[in-house]
């Protein structure tokens, strides 16, 4: 009989080992991505710059409806809720500047972080995962072609270009929504709203936006590729993987932010 | 006899389980080698290992001379484009067509004009009786035409060595005679060096130069076909007369069965 202590020990050691696995796991494919996507072509392996437009097409331009319905909501419930209290100081005209400065620091980025997440992230699990399950993956490697550069990488090109530019979108529509409200219901007048939003907003905060836009766009592609690349039986495992990388992806955007825009407070 | 691959003293593990136990065989160049053996024998891992898609626990895999469990990626890289592979399910990729599934090594390989490779791609595609498909999706074949057109694409850089893993497993007798058909004109015309992963005897007899049968992780027999024929190992025999495996417990074990323990 093995002792407390052993017992102890050994379940340390069963919890444990798994997850520094996972975490050398996911080293491995941040590695191969970024090498295969910005080390190699300066050796002669070019990225697949057709396949990278067809993921930008699928992951981008087909989000755009999406984003620009949910951030238009978003804009006009934000300035509805900030009148709310901004009225009872009769200070309505800031609106402007709530709305602006939070959609363009935060919600923009975020929000569309979140759709391409559903979208895009779960669809790159889905696809390497019944690629992985179909022997596919392990076809190209036969075939001497790098898994990582073949499916991630133009993946990962898409989503660092489109989602700062669905972010840039995001933060237009959602002032447009905010200024939609305000010239309306709160009654106040188009070009003093245009004017307070221009006065508060500063390129800094549309940046720093963009910045963590381009951020959330690595993590999700590797956080996608990842559970895709650990499917191992079949179809059952791929709808698991898929799922776990929604949630993974929608909780690293939310951990990263916290941290850049920690970092942006302190630091601009 | 000339050897095209040589494994020694290959010994691998998936976690704790040891599925291949200390084996070692080589594989005649130009010949149609036969690796047979029952599910779970260790035959698909053998194979996985010879195309490097696993790393073995200790033992080494001679390919043309290079030890390929040692080797960096790249040059593993370079051994793969002298090697064709048919996968069980064809693994074509479904997001592409059969043609560009067809092109997919030359145009990542080589810097052929497009006109060129569209002149290989039909070629390969004729030989494996697929012309007029070239537009088709895999998802729109049949599994015989998949498989085919699997051997399309492993054929495509002209490979020197050619892997089949389970060539006729899922398709009906017709069928698959064609493919071993084909198999044997790969043979007799390319002068292809073939390695051969399967169950189906019948196949065995008609394509196989050499065989190599592996046991619960253990090449019980290297030899040809007359050779094989003429063993006497109770195990081979079992295999070659299809008769079920009897499993004889002991009251006690049998005890220990039911009671999980």
């Amino acid at each position: 009989m093995p002792s407390t202590t052993e017992n102890l020990f050994g379940l340390i050691g069963r919890r444990a080992i798994p997850i520094l696995k996972d975490i050398n796991d996911a080293a491995r494919l941040i590695n191969n991505t970024f090498y295969w996507a910005f080390l190699s072509p300066f050796k002669g392996k070019a990225i697949r710059f057709r396949a990278s437009m067809s993921e930008m097409v699928k992951a981008g331009y087909s989000s755009v409806p999406i984003v620009a319905t949910i951030s238009l909501f978003v804009g006009i419930i934000l300035a509805l809720q900030s009148a709310y209290q901004l009225k009872r100081v009769g200070a309505l005209i800031y609106v402007a500047n709530l709305v602006g400065v939070s959609i363009t620091r935060e919600l923009g980025p975020i929000l569309t972080a979140i759709i391409v997440s559903g979208r895009s992230g779960s669809a790159f699990a889905a696809e390497i995962g019944s690629m992985k399950a179909a022997e596919e993956v392990d076809a190209l490697i036969s075939m001497g072609i790098n898994p990582v550069r073949f499916l991630v990488v133009p993946k990962l090109i898409a989503l660092m270009v489109m989602l700062p530019a669905l972010t840039v979108f995001s933060d237009l529509i959602g002032i447009f929504g905010g200024f939609l409200l305000s010239i309306t219901a709160l009654e106040i007048h188009p070009y003093n709203y245009f004017q307070q939003t221009i006065r508060a907003l500063l390129i800094k905060d549309i940046l720093t936006g963009l910045m963590k836009a381009w951020a959330f766009g690595v993590v999700i592609t590797i956080v996608g590729a990842y559970q895709g690349f650990k499917v191992e039986g079949g179809a059952e495992e791929v709808g698991m993987r898929t799922t776990a990388s929604v949630v993974a992806s929608i909780f690293l955007v939310i951990v990263f932010d916290l941290f850049f825009t920690t970092l942006f407070y302190y630091f601009t | 006899m000339e050897k095209a691959i040589e494994v020694i003293g290959l010994v691998t593990h998936y976690g704790d389980r040891e599925i291949l136990k200390n084996i070692s065989l080589s594989i005649p160049s130009g010949k149609t080698t036969v690796i047979l053996g029952g599910s779970g024998c260790g035959k698909s891992t053998l194979l996985k290992h010879l195309i490097g898609l696993l790393k073995p626990t200790r033992g080494k895999i001679l390919i043309n001379g290079k030890d390929i469990t040692v080797m960096k990626d790249e040059e593993l890289d370079e051994v793969r484009k002298r090697m064709g592979v048919l996968f069980q399910g064809a693994a074509l990729l479904n997001s592409m067509t059969v043609s560009e599934n067809v092109a997919l090594p030359i145009r990542e390989h080589t810097r052929l004009k497009e006109s060129t490779i569209q002149i290989m791609v039909r070629m390969k595609l004729d030989l494996v009786g697929l012309s007029g498909f070239d537009n088709f999706y895999p998802s729109q074949l049949s599994g015989g035409m998949k498989k085919r057109a699997g051997l399309a694409r492993a054929m495509a850089l002209d490979p020197e060595l050619i892997f089949f893993d389970e060539p006729s497993a899922g398709l009906d007798p017709v069928t698959a005679a064609g493919l071993d058909e084909l198999i044997l004109k790969l043979r007799d015309v390319f002068k292809m060096t073939i390695v051969v992963v399967t169950h189906e005897l019948p196949s065995v007899f008609m394509i196989a130069d050499y065989v190599i049968m592996l046991d619960m992780g253990d090449v019980i027999f290297s030899g040809t076909l007359d050779e094989l024929r003429a063993s006497d190992n109770p195990r081979i025999r079992m295999f070659l007369e299809r008769r079920p495996e009897k499993e004889t417990y002991s009251p006690e074990d049998y005890f220990r069965i039911i009671a999980g323990d």
